[in-house]
């Protein structure tokens, strides 16, 4: 109740407000991994489960996961489904359009490898990450809702290690000059 | 009407149309010569005893390459007369070839354009003959018996 009439009067501005000093990487992956928006579509059966997931009673808002409309305003794309060749360059299309730095969770095993479909499917994909990089699989046909929230987490848990200031491909290449 | 009667009904009007019959299927099919199928469905979507205005399935079918033929496969119903008919046509495998019946069902239309998609029917005067579900960049028809996959669409691998 006091913080709040604080702030109303504007207390926070009179310098009785505290500082917090962190890390410029950490504040960047921290605002990243609080708010992973996804793209909103859907492919197949996966689909359904990426929806009840956002339903309120798996609640994917708590974690700052709201889908976007368009791919200009996500961070993240979850391939939620069967992955035909025809939707193969639309996927990849949208993909493109999304601003860095962008995230792709492949859901489900038809996104992974082909799924049901790898054998007989002469029109399916056989694993998303022929046209577009993954940064996380969930394994599953379909996932649970359950399943897919850990994908979120392993997701937070690879942008909580990332840095601005040493990109992994360039690290990786000094080593390599090293030797 | 019994099935007999539209049987008797087809030959009277339009003679040597009807090959056989299939009694096993549900419904039960007539076996129509290819060349007068559109006239056949012509006659039973006008003729004021069966009047069959809805068609309610289309069907392309490889029979393989041991019989080497195709079929095409119309399912119809008559909603005032509550009639139900399958007609049947066998095509040469080679060269697939049979008059659409878009001008007297409207509702042909897709389901030609897939018999066309998946098994490379081809349908005369029909009046927008594209592929429905595949890309229209993709090889071959997918249905046929004797089908390979391509090897790479848009340069991604389609094998496993
Ligand atoms: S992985 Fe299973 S549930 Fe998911 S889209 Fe494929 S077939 Fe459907």
């Amino acid at each position: 109740m006091k913080q709040e009439e604080n702030i109303s009067l504007g207390g926070l501005k009179t310098g009785e407000g505290g500082i917090i000093i962190s890390k410029l990487d950490d504040l960047l992956n921290w605002s990243r991994l609080s708010s992973l928006w996804p793209v909103g579509f859907g492919l197949a059966c996966c689909a359904i489960e990426f929806m009840s997931t956002a339903s309120s009673a798996y609640d994917l808002d708590r974690f700052g996961v709201i889908p976007r409309n368009s791919p200009r305003q996500a961070d993240v794309m979850i391939v939620s489904g069967t992955v035909t060749f025809k939707m193969a360059d639309r996927v990849k299309r949208l993909y493109e359009q999304m601003a860095d730095p962008k995230y792709v969770i492949s859901m489900g095993s038809c996104a992974n490898c082909g799924g049901p479909y790898w054998e007989h499917g002469y029109h399916v994909l056989k694993g998303v990450d022929r046209v577009i990089p993954v940064d996380v699989y969930v394994p599953g046909c379909p996932p649970r809702p359950e399943a897919l929230i850990g994908g979120f987490l392993k997701l937070q848990e690879k942008i909580r290690t990332e840095s601005i200031m040493r990109p992994k491909a360039l690290e990786k290449l000094m080593k390599k000059d090293a030797v | 009407m019994q099935f007999e009667e539209i049987k008797s009904l087809i030959e009277k009007e339009l003679s040597g149309s009807v090959l056989g019959e299939d009694l096993i299927s549900t419904p039960k099919a007539l076996l129509i010569d290819s060349s007068q199928i559109k006239s056949v469905c012509e006659f039973l979507h006008t003729h004021e005893k069966t009047y069959f205005d809805s068609l309610s399935c289309l069907t392309g079918l490889d029979n393989g390459e041991e019989a080497n033929t195709m079929e095409v496969i119309y399912h119809m119903y008559s909603i005032p007369f509550d009639l139900h008919l399958t007609l049947r046509v066998a095509l040469d495998r080679s060269k697939p070839t049979v008059d659409s019946v878009t001008d007297i069902w409207k509702t042909a239309d897709w389901h030609e354009r897939e018999a066309y998609d998946l098994l490379g029917i081809q349908f005369k005067g029909h009046p927008d003959l594209r592929r429905i579900l595949l890309p229209d960049d993709w090889e071959g028809y997918p249905l046929r018996k004797d089908y390979v996959e391509q090897e790479k669409y848009h340069e991604v691998k389609v094998k496993y």
